[in-house]
């Protein structure tokens, strides 16, 4: 496994890695050693951290270390979920129109262009805004997913359409594959790599969009997440009370996921693609 | 003056890989030049000419690393300077190199001119602004380019084989004595081919360049470029000799095979068959006894893979094989 | 039928982009080619050759003018796949001509993708191995290896054992010496002579070495920026060329038997 020798040698791959697991950890494994419960009214509104609560209650005297583990569980999952929707519906788009060219290659750029240009934030709160009561994280994951997979289908049918014209994709031609053959055989593995980063920034992208649709009141309804944290302190003044515990750590929670996310897909880029290497 | 130009003697150079292997790619190579004189090196890729070239230079640049020998320019040994002291005062005045890939090696974003003026203020002749124009167009005009136009455009402009003559141009700004012509003409079509050959003849005619070392892997430009032949084979020389001996005389097995695989367009010559020889060069990270080629030669005796075959004069030429005839 | 052409053109063309930056990469060709010849299409990188050659396999469609093969116009055959029956290719660089991503052996299988019944797998076996023996490959050695593993030589042949594998009418060999090393180019001659005369195929020998191409033609054709400027038996060709540009190309190419250019000094 010499790639992951040579992943491990770069820095950023190392921080960036550790970083994300580090939150996933906390993420996934706080609720066996801490007791997470973000229903009950432990203690009063916005009481400061104390050795009860290392973080101290939010505005409705709920443990913030339950709500900040809660809350991350959330993001993580709305991230990796539109990710992979917007990764998987942007590489077969883009692979599709990558490869065939032509009059197909057009209609499926002019369609991308179009949804593009159509600010996606305005169709996530018009969405959002009309589904009421059952506005759960999945369907807020997919709808970001279903709005943002734009910008994988043109990262992705630029690294197809150079494909096109390679020697083993001629042979291919000759053995008698059809089009879906070679997509699938023939170009994608070869953009494998590409398609995992193009990943990791579609799910930090995906992070970021809920937390900017929580900010704005339209998150999930009955679940927590960091962004809908960040919106209670905002509509419950917890900056003027001075309630740094209200905000602050989720701040720095969703920060530390992107920006590990983003460290990741540097580091990546790095290993990947031979003319970055020293 | 008397003597040789260009001294090589028992170069050695090795690469030290990342996972600490050392692959000996020049082992042991040597030969001088006069004057006027053109050496053309013969190998396929991995033959180690590459690694020559930058060996010759003294641009050990890691993972290259000079293993042992010495590089003399009119007697004085240009190893052993560091990489500061090279670049002014060897590099571009003693010896200068013509590189493959024209396209590739000049700078896109700066005009010609500034890209010759920095050729000559990094060997520190600063001169004024005019003067060095001049100086410019009058050495750009001898190579046959409109000057102004050329000197004034930037290298995108400028269609391959007029970009090859301005490399050859800023190359050879300085007459160095020795010139390394790594593949100039590889990517260009046969009649630009011809006229950059032709500007080198009469750089070399002129006394502009020294002597010079041209390397190929295509042996017909060879036959009527060079005045002695050197084949390469697996980081050393298999066989040293005048043009005429080495392409219609050839001794060693592989010599004999490389100018076997020749094809001439001239009908109803002898010996037009080339002969297939199966097996790949030797992996230069493992030690080998014997003689390189001896796994893939047709004429090899019991002794070939024992003995280390040195470079012996024989039928007037250097021949490194001790069953040559 | 004997004495029927292969392919027959008739002011052929290609080319790409519209208006200014339109390129014409072959233009208004015309030629014959004779059932089981040899014919080399010889020119500098970027004559239009290996467009040429891509038009023949149906990999590029003709902008305008017209081909034929056996008698027919070559559009008029509705499945490829039938048409990759008879027509097959050896490309240049053996390792970009195959997938790195499969073993070399599966990818040999996958020729049966054009059968129509495809046969057993022990015969689907029993062929490859067949086809590995004559290009002097043991099965064994390629067994579960990926095309990294193998040598330039060895991949090399793996493209003419697909070839031994399909038995097509036609070979279109793109410059198949021109990344082989000088000690291998013989073996791939002798093999692309043992499919001509063991399987009677029709050779297309696309290359830029003159010395090579009359070698092995029955008949070459020089192309020069998009078109044919000479055609005809090699004999012919290189000692009584008709057009003025096929002098001067004969001229700068440098033959080891011929005066090229000379020193004033020494």
């Amino acid at each position: 496994m010499r790639l992951l020798k040579s992943l491990f040698k770069s820095p950023f791959f190392v921080l960036g890695t550790s970083l994300f697991v580090l939150t996933l950890s906390f993420a996934l494994l706080g609720p066996l050693f801490l007791n997470v419960d973000v229903n009950t009214r432990a203690g009063l509104a916005y009481m400061a951290p104390s050795a009860r609560h290392w973080l101290g209650t939010d505005h409705m005297g709920v443990d913030m270390i339950s709500m900040l583990i809660s809350g991350l569980r959330s993001s993580l999952y709305v991230g990796f979920l539109a990710g992979s929707v917007a990764t998987t519906l942007g590489t077969l788009i883009g692979l599709y129109g990558g490869y065939k060219g032509g009059l197909i290659d057009d209609v499926l750029t002019a369609g991308t262009n179009l949804f593009l240009v159509i600010p996606s934030l305005i169709v996530l709160i018009l969405l959002s805004a009309s589904i009421d009561n059952g506005r759960s994280l999945t369907l807020i994951a997919l709808i970001i997913g279903c709005t943002t997979w734009t910008w994988s289908a043109r990262a992705v049918r630029a690294q197809a359409a150079s494909l096109r014209s390679r020697d083993h994709v001629a042979l291919a031609r000759i053995n008698g594959y059809g089009t879906l053959g070679i997509v699938f055989l023939h170009v994608m593995p070869y953009l494998l790599s590409y398609i995992f980063m193009v990943f990791i920034l579609q799910m930090a992208a995906g992070i970021l969009s809920e937390a900017s649709l929580s900010m704005l009141g339209l998150g999930p309804y009955d679940s927590v997440s960091l962004g809908k944290i960040l919106n209670e302190a905002k509509t419950n003044e917890a900056l003027t009370d001075g309630a740094w515990w209200a905000f602050a750590p989720a701040m720095v929670l969703i920060t530390t996921v992107v920006f590990s996310l983003y460290i990741i897909n540097t580091s990546l880029e790095g290993v990947f693609n031979p003319r970055l290497r020293k | 003056m008397s003597g040789p130009v260009f001294e090589v003697d028992d170069l050695r150079a090795h690469y030290l890989t990342r996972f600490g292997q050392k692959i000996q790619a020049v082992d042991g190579v040597s030969f001088s030049l006069k004057a006027g004189e053109i050496l053309g090196i013969a190998g396929e890729s991995g033959c180690g000419k590459t690694t020559l070239v930058s060996a010759c230079m003294g641009l050990y640049i890691p993972p290259l690393h000079l293993s042992g020998g010495d590089v003399r320019i009119e007697g004085k040994s240009i190893l052993g300077v560091n990489s500061e002291t090279n670049r002014r005062e060897v590099l571009g005045k003693k010896i200068s190199m013509i590189p493959q890939g024209a396209l590739n090696s000049l700078n896109p974003t700066r005009k010609v001119k500034d890209l010759a003026s920095d050729m000559i203020r990094s060997h520190d002749e600063a001169k004024d602004k005019k003067a060095l124009y001049a100086r410019l167009r009058e050495r750009f005009q001898k190579l046959g380019m409109p000057a102004d136009e050329v000197l004034n455009a930037y290298p995108v402009e400028l269609p391959a084989g007029m970009k090859q003559r301005v490399v050859i141009g800023i190359s050879t700004l300085l007459d160095p004595r020795v010139v390394i012509a790594d593949e100039p003409t590889s990517a260009l079509d046969v009649s630009t081919q011809k006229s950059v050959i032709k500007l080198l003849f009469e750089l070399m005619d002129q006394g502009i360049i020294g002597s010079m070392l041209f390397i190929t892997h295509e042996l017909p430009l060879l036959r009527h470029v060079a005045n002695r032949i050197a084949v390469m084979y697996a980081g050393e020389f298999v066989e040293l000799g005048t043009t005429e001996q080495v392409i219609f005389d050839p001794r060693q097995p592989y010599t004999k095979a490389l100018m076997g695989s020749m094809l001439s367009a001239e009908p109803g010559h002898p010996g037009q068959k080339p002969v297939a020889i199966e097996g790949a060069p030797p992996n230069l990270a493992q030690p080998i006894q014997g003689c390189r080629f001896a796994q893939r030669c047709p004429t090899k005796q019991p002794d070939c893979t024992v003995n280390r075959q040195g470079l012996r004069v024989a039928f007037d030429r250097q021949v490194r094989c001790d069953h040559a005839r | 039928m004997p004495g029927e052409p292969k392919f027959e053109a008739k002011e052929l063309s290609r080319s790409y982009g519209h208006g200014k930056k339109r390129i014409e990469a072959v233009k208004n060709v015309s030629f014959t080619i004779a059932d089981k010849d040899i014919v080399s299409v010889v020119g500098q990188s970027g004559c239009g050759k290996t467009v040429l050659a891509k038009m023949l396999l149906r990999l590029e469609t003709p902008t305008s003018g017209s081909l034929s093969f056996n008698g027919k116009p070559i559009a008029s055959e509705p499945d490829l796949r039938r048409h990759f029956r008879s027509v097959q290719a050896v490309f240049q660089d053996p390792f970009s001509a195959f997938n790195q991503f499969f073993t070399i052996k599966s990818q040999l299988r996958s020729c049966f993708k054009l059968f129509e019944q495809k046969p057993s797998a022990e015969e689907v076996e029993a062929r490859v191995d067949g086809a590995l023996r004559a290009v002097n490959i043991e099965p064994k050695e390629i067994e579960g290896k990926y095309p990294f593993e193998l040598s330039g030589g060895q991949m090399q042949r793996m493209l003419l054992a697909r070839i031994f594998i399909l038995r097509p009418e036609v070979l279109i060999a793109d410059e198949p010496t021109s990344m082989v090393d000088a000690c291998s180019r013989a073996n791939i001659l002798d093999y692309l002579m043992k499919l001509k005369r063991e399987l009677e195929m029709t050779i297309v020998f696309i290359t830029h070495d003159i010395g090579l191409a009359c070698y092995v033609s029955d008949a070459i054709f020089i192309m020069h920026r998009g078109e044919i400027i000479e055609q005809g038996p090699p004999d012919r060709v290189t000692r009584s060329p008709t057009s003025p540009v096929t002098k001067q190309l004969l001229e700068d190419i440098p033959d080891i038997h011929q005066p090229w250019l000379r020193r004033t000094a020494t």
